[in-house]
């Protein structure tokens, strides 16, 4: 591959295909480009753009339009205070596009798609289209770039390991957010890459995700993560028809896996990556424990250091998680890194949030804390252990809520004169599972 | 149905509505792991965000125990979504009005 090598933004679908179902009508990719580029024309060239918009396909036309005008689409974990502040030093002059902007501009809605042929753009590979940010160890949101030829590569080998090039045209269903990793590539760029549609809603209620599946036309696919799994599979309510669910961003249990499979009458893969890399792996749990990598990516370990390269890295990327490699092309899974924290699907790591919890006002020493997890499906919270006499749970409360995504939110938060700190100023896990069996007794 | 209930310090004869919402806040702080007694969720308290502080992933749960105990299904297109979680009287008067169990 040169330098020089471009890819399209949309590929294996003519112009007639349906990209997109919105609620009850079919979106074609004929529109879908008008659309886009009709945002185009309202966005300067090479702009800073925060895409906020919720509805999946308005996301994929945003996503689009920044793209063709050779801007940066923007994609913070949250939208607190605190992650604003960090983008306007990062991304000074950065805009909003979110629903109302792209909704305004909607031909699709109106039915007044360009009648002409519209040429599908292609893109620089090499062309960093998106900075997808995490929670750094500093306290501070830390951007990945992402180069469009990465990230064709990458969902071009997902697609295939989901079954999606099989000839037939797949429908996405997603309940994971299009601004995430994950959900920004399994649900809009998977399909933009493999001839799929994808369904522009984003269910939350067992209820809703049964609707969602049941309006899209077959094969189907779920794009979904365990807690949400584990929720639908609860409810007892009857689903329609899914040929395959996809699971990520949690290690997902083989009760579970079995569980979906049977219930579902249907296959569950599951996907391992990460913001940093991309899809790096993908497994059938119910089969085996051992992931597989994807095509051309590789795992060396070097003093007790595990690195990803090759494929469609672009370079080189350490991982922290606990990997046993164990032969070609395969690994096992043993633990995420000890720092990260991962809750209903969202990450964060506790340097991150610590830093958050300690440049509070009136917080003189503090750390955050995860009991052990009670059960499958039971998302269980983190605590904190605070020592701040001027403060109360209503108002340290307060004050995360600018600075840190409310599903971190410390619950509950125990006041206490001083932490259990070492001779080193370390808080070892041991005393601080002691802590928390004192005051949180059910932990 | 006028129902006889008594604390310790004041005799109360509770209506259906309040025995109703007493019931479903147990079943809020046991769901959610809450640090709230039942009995201090005042029923025109915002439960979202402000007040009890709940957030998304609360609400999915306690909809899975409202269906498995009342067996009513909650829809994001439900015009009175919005509504429907806004205080705990009106989650009990949703409850009331679509129980099926």
């Amino acid at each position: 591959m040169t330098a020089e090598t471009r890819f399209p933004l949309i590929a294996q679908q003519p112009l007639e295909a349906v990209l997109a179902y919105r609620n009850g009508r079919a979106i074609t990719v004929k529109c879908f480009l008008t659309d886009a580029y009709k945002v185009a024309a309202t966005l300067s060239a090479k702009q800073y753009i925060l895409n906020t918009c919720q509805d999946r396909y308005h996301f994929a036309v945003g996503f689009a339009a920044t793209l063709i005008t050779g801007g940066i689409s923007l994609m913070p974990s949250s939208l607190t205070a605190e992650t604003l502040n960090t983008l306007q030093v990062l991304a000074p002059g950065y805009i909003n596009l979110g629903d109302e902007e792209i909704d305004k501009t909607s031909a699709s809605k109106q039915n007044t798609c360009d009648p002409t042929t519209l040429k599908i753009p292609t893109i620089k590979g090499e062309q960093v289209v998106a900075w997808v940010f995490t929670s750094g160890s500093t306290g501070t949101p830390v951007p990945h770039s992402k180069a469009w030829g990465s990230l064709v590569k990458n969902v071009r080998i997902e697609a295939q390991r989901l079954g999606l090039s099989d000839g037939r045209r797949h429908t996405i269903i997603g309940t994971v957010p299009s601004q995430h990793m994950y959900g920004f590539e399994s649900t809009i760029l998977v399909a933009l890459q493999s001839g799929s549609a994808f369904a522009t809603g984003r269910p939350f209620y067992p209820a809703d995700i049964r609707n969602a599946i049941a309006a899209v036309p077959q094969p189907r696919l779920l794009v979904t993560t365990p807690y949400h799994l584990h929720s639908l599979l609860s409810s007892g309510i009857d689903v329609a028809e899914i040929d395959l669910v996809v699971s990520a961003t949690a290690p997902l249990s083989k009760k579970l896996g079995e569980e979906t499979e049977t219930r579902l009458h249907t296959r569950l893969l599951e996907i391992y990556g990460c913001t940093e890399t991309g899809q790096l792996a993908t497994r059938h749990p119910t089969q085996t424990a051992e992931w597989q990598l994807f095509d051309g990516v590789q795992l060396t370990m070097d003093n007790g250091q595990i690195t990803a390269s090759g494929g469609h890295l672009d370079q080189p990327v350490t991982i922290s998680d606990r990997l046993e490699i164990t032969h070609n092309g395969r690994f096992l899974l043993h633990g995420r890194a000890a720092d990260m924290v991962n809750i209903a699907g969202k990450r964060s790591s506790f340097s991150y949030l610590n830093h958050q919890l300690a440049a509070v006002p009136g917080v003189e020493d503090g750390t955050f804390f995860m009991p052990k997890e009670e059960r499958e499906g039971k998302i269980t919270r983190l605590i904190a252990f605070v020592v701040a006499p001027t403060l109360n749970a209503p108002t340290l409360t307060q004050a995360l809520r600018n600075r840190i995504d409310p599903v971190f939110l410390p619950r509950p938060i125990i006041f206490i004169d001083a932490l259990p700190r070492n001779k080193t100023g370390k808080l070892p896990h041991t005393a601080l599972t002691a802590l928390a069996k004192t005051y949180v007794p059910q932990s | 149905m006028p129902n006889q209930s008594q604390t310790p310090e004041t005799t109360q004869t509770l209506t259906a509505d309040e025995s109703l919402q007493q019931e479903i806040a147990k079943l809020i702080v046991v769901a959610v792991n809450l640090d709230t007694l039942p009995a201090e969720i005042e029923p025109d308290a915002p439960l979202f965000n402000d007040g009890l502080g709940l957030d998304s992933i609360d609400i999915l749960e306690i909809s899975l125990v409202l269906s498995k105990q009342y067996g009513i299904q909650l829809r994001s297109d439900s015009s009175d979504n919005v509504n429907i979680f806004r205080s705990l009287r009106n989650l009990a008067q949703h409850v009331a009005d679509h129980r099926t169990k």
